[in-house]
């Protein structure tokens, strides 16, 4: 069974999301919400990992959270799936554990 | 539900380092009370976590409880798995000789004493992560 890894905070301000992206496992998901959100706009800095990811991993972001901080759907890096909060739920639930990097 | 089965697997992930914040303190008292339930307890120390480990802490110039020593006495109540990330270490200049030594007696074999703290790779990190059922981080 995989694991859940959870972002919230932002790439630019802590390693949180480089420290993730070098300990998933194939067929882990990724949930990238609150500040974490702003590490997720295409043709950022983090873009291209986040890309280089998506073989073996899939990558999701919370929409409400990207609202809040005016980012709009397609201006988010290609491949990332985005949810709504009984997405998160849905990720959670189908997850054998949930490994939050803080 | 019998013991068997209520038995989980533990992992504290910890990233930062001590002082700075409440999470290395804080964790450790998680991992006391994990190990208090009788659960299987490890903890990881990657990133800036390893420096919780560091031998030779000194507080007193910050005015801070050094509780370093403790984890010297994981040992005592069966968390024997400290797994320490190589790439953490190397990347902060650090070895596994700047570490406090932290051993565990192992009652099977005349309780000989043995080192909690195991070496691994990044790759095994992942592995260890994936075994766990219950993952806390701080």
């Amino acid at each position: 069974m995989s694991t859940l890894h959870t972002i919230n905070k932002s790439p630019f301000e802590r390693s949180s999301l480089t420290s993730c992206l070098e300990h998933l496992a194939e067929g882990d998901a990724v949930l990238i919400f609150e500040d974490g959100v702003v590490g997720a706009r295409k043709g950022c800095a983090f873009a291209e990992a986040l890309r280089a990811k998506q073989t073996s991993c899939a990558i999701y972001i919370l929409g409400a959270d990207l609202a809040a901080r005016g980012v709009k759907s397609e201006d988010i890096a290609e491949g990332v799936g985005v949810v709504d909060y009984g997405g998160f739920v849905d990720l959670v639930a189908g997850a054998a554990r949930v490994c939050a990097w803080l | 539900m019998s013991q068997a089965t209520s038995k989980k697997k533990f992992l504290y992930i910890n990233r930062r380092a001590p002082y700075g914040t409440i999470y290395a303190l804080e964790s450790l008292e998680v991992i006391l009370i994990g190990a208090a339930f009788e659960q299987d307890v490890s903890a990881a120390f990657l990133d800036d976590g390893v420096f919780q480990l560091m031998n030779g802490q000194d507080t007193s110039g910050v005015g801070m409880k050094n509780f370093s020593k403790t984890y010297r006495a994981l040992g005592d109540y069966e968390v024997r798995k400290l797994y320490v990330e190589r790439e953490s270490l190397a990347e902060r200049g650090l070895t596994l000789e700047d570490l406090m030594p932290i051993t565990y007696e192992d009652e099977d074999e005349d309780y000989a004493e043995k080192p909690s703290i195991r070496l691994v790779d990044r790759s095994e990190m992942v592995r260890i992560i994936s075994e766990q059922d219950v993952i806390l981080s701080f």
